[in-house]
């Protein structure tokens, strides 16, 4: 097709545009938000085509149908609503220009920028070929088999073949009835495939401490480490602990969106993580990678010595690495990372322990550099 | 034929259709250019609609991007091209494969009503009938150009062209040869304008009644008359110039690549300039026909009521939040109609305040079809509602204007009054909805900068689109760039404002 070139050639603006303000969407977090999609929205107004043209904000308009002046039509910042307007098949041109541009990209594509702006490494996965997952897939035929798998042509031509061998065949009255030895059904074969899959564990401080600037931090950045690792992997899987004094597991949602208080004890989120990494995820099959976003204050020193130790013996050794990213709060003493430091010899390659200083928004990004750059 | 214009053969039942229809069209009265229609995939189709009905065009992202948008609105089940005609003869229309038989026959003959219009109706009458190779020259010329001078580079200076696009004067292709005038500089003014500053001239007459007509007065008259003459012929453009590609093209300092692509532009522009200056004319005259021909002429068969009724009405549903097109074009034929067929036209109808006579007026005068046959041949949207829109109707249809209310944040309806309603409807289509912007002054403040002119009609511009469109402007002429236009203030009175681009910065001046 013609249209492929320009499609092509359109795609790559996009996504030209997209490389050109990365930095500035990941800081400002505005294409993070729907979650689980295979695509997200970026805004792009800037792809638009300028021209003269009316300002929208006292045009109105002439509408049809029941109203009376003074009815109301729907919220001036979008488009007036059609009511119960069908699609009426709309021609070429139609609409068009008129809303601000919103374009869709998808998460591998988002994934491929983000790897090429900060120059990450490809991820060398373990156990790769260890796991299989069998996968179903409808491809051939049989003569037996639920009626609802029934494939009608192939049934048909069975029916038509017998009955043009055995000579019931009328072209005049073309009538084929298929009986029990015509009938055909589709079949599946399992292939076995092999898979490396990954596991985030994604651990965060909720007491007091952690204000909602610093959720939002942890929030985006745990989109974009998400979004990177799934293009690494083929299946991931996440999974979410908050903890002050006390560790508990809880769903996506709930992770960003509580706030608790009191004390902090950093040793119950480990220990529960290690707990799930001995429970469900084998670490001769699963690529680990445990994440803490803390702001650095723990109860005790005893407690801190009890993470260290709990780090390890437990977690780094099943782990492909374990990340601690430390959001400054105005309350936080940052006391953690420095005891991190002095456990871990931190700048040794072999070391599995990565931290990152996350002070604001704009750090983000290189907040994500330092976690993934290592490529483990 | 071009190579690319091959088109598959209909299935055996489609063409018996159209045949069929075809020859119903005639004998309905129809007049069109022989039609090809092919069946296509949606995939298909929703390339060609990308392209505006084409198979092809210069290579721009901006298909592409249509072409997104149209296909996942597809996907979506958001939206679905039916049908596609093409203004050219032959007239090529394309149907959607995979559509039930009902479909195929409703737009067939509504094609025949697009095609009908497209040749009969005026504001087509200038249009090139053999776009499709004016379309592929020009691709190939893009083409050739991007090879010669850089993809990226030919690129920017077509997004820079379409931005300007809307700046033509879409009634240049119906004037007279003679006053489709150029801009170039002439030399050879009038011999009382390049004279110097001569005398003013006196009348010869004889000595004996000089002194009384060549009176002083009369002198002064004279001379005020030529310092505004020579003030005309010294501005450049002599008059205010609505065709602005035209005026870039021959005017600006161009490269002869860059001169041949706003060419085409320019060109293309003009093109499909009628199409929108009678839309819903022409997509009323198409259903008013297909409904004719499916229902009055036993196309429909009776299975398919149902499902031809649910489409129809799709397509000409009413909407609240804006004008449909097929809707009102529809009705408003048939107003029309109907008025002429029972007499409820002219003089003695217009002065009856005899309600109940008024109301069951019927004179018998069967003048509906050549009414609405002479009304398709001569007038565009803006004539059309303009001559036959009626209070009654307005009524009848429920139309209302809406404005935003500013303190609810939303939009409002405003008013349901006849006048209010026409008003706002022609105001939309006036200018094909396009501000209206013309050169004026290509010399301004005698520094080679050149001066655009909005006429202000109560709508202000949008400056979020202002300033960019004005550096593009500026990306032609080279020098610095103004806009005259006005807006309301904060104090909430109009004044008038002239906005800059110098090629480094914006600037606003208020005044005027």
């Amino acid at each position: 097709m013609k249209i492929e070139r320009d499609h092509a050639r359109f795609r790559e603006i996009v996504k030209g545009k997209v490389r050109e303000n990365l930095r500035q969407y990941i800081s400002s977090g505005s294409i993070v938000g729907k979650e689980g999609g295979e695509a997200v929205k970026v805004p792009l107004p800037q792809i638009d085509t300028p021209r003269f043209r009316f300002s929208g904000k006292d045009r109105g308009g002439v509408g049809q149908g029941q109203g009376a002046p003074g009815d109301f039509l729907g919220p001036s910042d979008q488009e007036p609503a059609d009511g119960e307007g069908e699609g009426a098949p709309g021609r070429p041109g139609e609409g068009a220009g008129a809303k601000e541009l919103e374009l869709e990209v998808s998460l591998a594509e988002l994934a491929e920028l983000l790897g090429e702006a900060l120059a990450l490494p490809k991820i060398e996965p373990k156990g790769s070929s260890t796991i299989t997952a069998p996968k179903r897939r409808y491809k051939s035929v049989r003569t037996v088999g639920p009626s609802s798998l029934r494939h009608f042509k192939r049934t048909y031509r069975e029916a038509l073949k017998r009955a043009i061998a055995t000579g019931e065949f009328n072209p005049a009255a073309p009538v084929v009835i298929p009986n029990r030895d015509d009938m055909r059904y589709r079949s599946w074969s399992e292939d076995a495939l092999p898979q490396s899959s990954a596991v985030v564990i994604y651990m965060m401080d909720v007491s007091g401490s952690m204000g909602d600037l610093q959720k939002e931090i942890v929030r985006i950045e745990s989109f974009w480490i998400n979004t990177w690792l799934k293009s690494q992997y083929k299946g991931i899987e996440t999974r979410y602990i908050i903890h002050d004094a006390t560790a508990k597991e809880v769903d996506a949602h709930t992770f960003f969106h509580t706030r608790e208080s009191g004390g902090t004890m950093i040793s119950s989120a480990y220990e529960l993580a290690a707990r799930i990494i001995a429970e469900d995820y084998p670490a001769s099959d699963w690529n680990i990678y445990p994440f803490h976003f803390s702001d650095g204050d723990n109860w005790s020193q005893e407690d801190t010595l009890r993470s260290v130790a709990l780090l390890r013996d437990k977690i780094l050794p099943a782990s492909n690495q374990f990340s601690y990213g430390q959001v400054e709060s105005p309350y936080g003493s940052g006391q953690f990372l420095k005891d991190l430091r002095k456990h871990f010899n931190l700048s040794d390659a072999s070391c599995k322990v990565v931290c990152s200083e996350v002070k604001s928004k704009d750090g983000i990004i290189d907040s994500i550099k330092e976690f993934l750059g290592a490529g483990r | 034929m071009i190579e690319h214009l091959k088109v598959k053969p209909l299935p055996a039942e489609l063409r018996g259709w159209q045949d069929r229809i075809e020859r119903i069209a005639a004998e309905e009265g129809l007049d069109f250019f022989p039609t090809v229609f092919e069946v296509v995939t949606y995939d298909k189709m929703n390339e060609v609609a990308a392209y505006d009905g084409f198979p092809v065009r210069y290579p721009h992202w901006r298909f592409g991007m249509a072409y997104e948008q149209l296909s996942k609105s597809y996907t979506y089940g958001l939206s679905k091209i039916y049908e596609l005609v093409v203004n050219t003869n032959p007239c090529y229309a394309y149907l959607l494969e995979g559509n039930a038989l009902v479909d195929q026959k409703l737009v067939m003959a509504h094609v025949y009503g697009h095609n009908d219009f497209f040749k009969n109706n005026a504001w087509f009458s200038a249009t090139d009938r053999k776009m499709h190779d004016a379309l592929a020259n020009h691709a190939a010329r893009v083409r050739r150009y991007q090879e010669r001078f850089g993809l990226s580079e030919v690129e920017t200076f077509i997004d820079t062209c379409l931005s300007l696009d809307n700046l033509i004067d879409f009634h240049r292709p119906y004037r007279p040869a003679e006053a489709q005038s150029s801009h170039r500089p002439s030399l050879d003014l009038p011999e009382e304008l390049a004279g110097g500053l001569g005398e003013a001239p006196r009348l010869r007459v004889s000595a004996r009644v000089d002194e009384a007509v060549n009176s002083e007065a009369f002198l002064e008259e004279q001379r005020a008359r030529l310092r505004e003459e020579r003030a005309r012929a010294a501005r450049f453009p002599r008059e205010p110039e609505r065709d602005v590609l035209m005026f870039l093209m021959e005017s600006a300092p161009l490269k002869p690549w860059e001169r041949g692509v706003l060419e085409l532009i320019r060109e293309e522009a003009y093109y499909f300039a009628p199409q929108r200056v009678t839309k819903i004319m022409n997509e009323g005259w198409a259903c008013f026909w297909h409904t004719r021909i499916m229902t009055q002429r036993g196309v429909l068969a009776p299975s398919e009521l149902i499902d031809y009724a649910d489409r129809h009405s799709g397509t000409t549903a009413a909407r609240r939040g804006s004008i449909n097109p097929y809707r009102l074009g529809l009705e408003l034929f048939r107003d029309i109609f109907d008025r002429w067929e029972r007499g409820r036209f002219g003089r003695a109808y217009a002065e009856c305040d005899d309600l109940e006579q008024k109301v069951s007026w019927d004179t018998r005068a069967g003048l509906g079809l050549q009414k609405v046959f002479e009304v398709r041949r001569h007038h565009n949207d803006l004539t059309f509602l303009d001559e036959f829109l009626t209070p009654e109707f307005c009524a009848a249809q429920r139309l209302f204007t809406f404005e935003s209310n500013p303190r609810a944040k939303a939009w409002q309806v405003a008013s349901v009054e006849f006048q209010d309603v026409k008003r706002k409807l022609l105001s939309q289509l006036t200018n094909m909805g396009q501000p209206i912007i013309a050169v004026v002054d290509a010399r301004y403040q005698g520094r080679d900068e050149l001066l655009l002119a909005h006429t202000y009609e109560g709508v202000e511009l949008d400056d979020a689109y202002t300033r960019p469109t004005l550096k593009n402007l500026h990306a032609l002429w080279k020098r610095p760039v103004h806009l005259q236009t006005r807006r309301k203030s904060r104090r909430g009175d109009v004044e008038g404002v002239l906005v800059s681009f110098d090629g480094a910065q914006y600037s606003e001046r208020v005044g005027g």
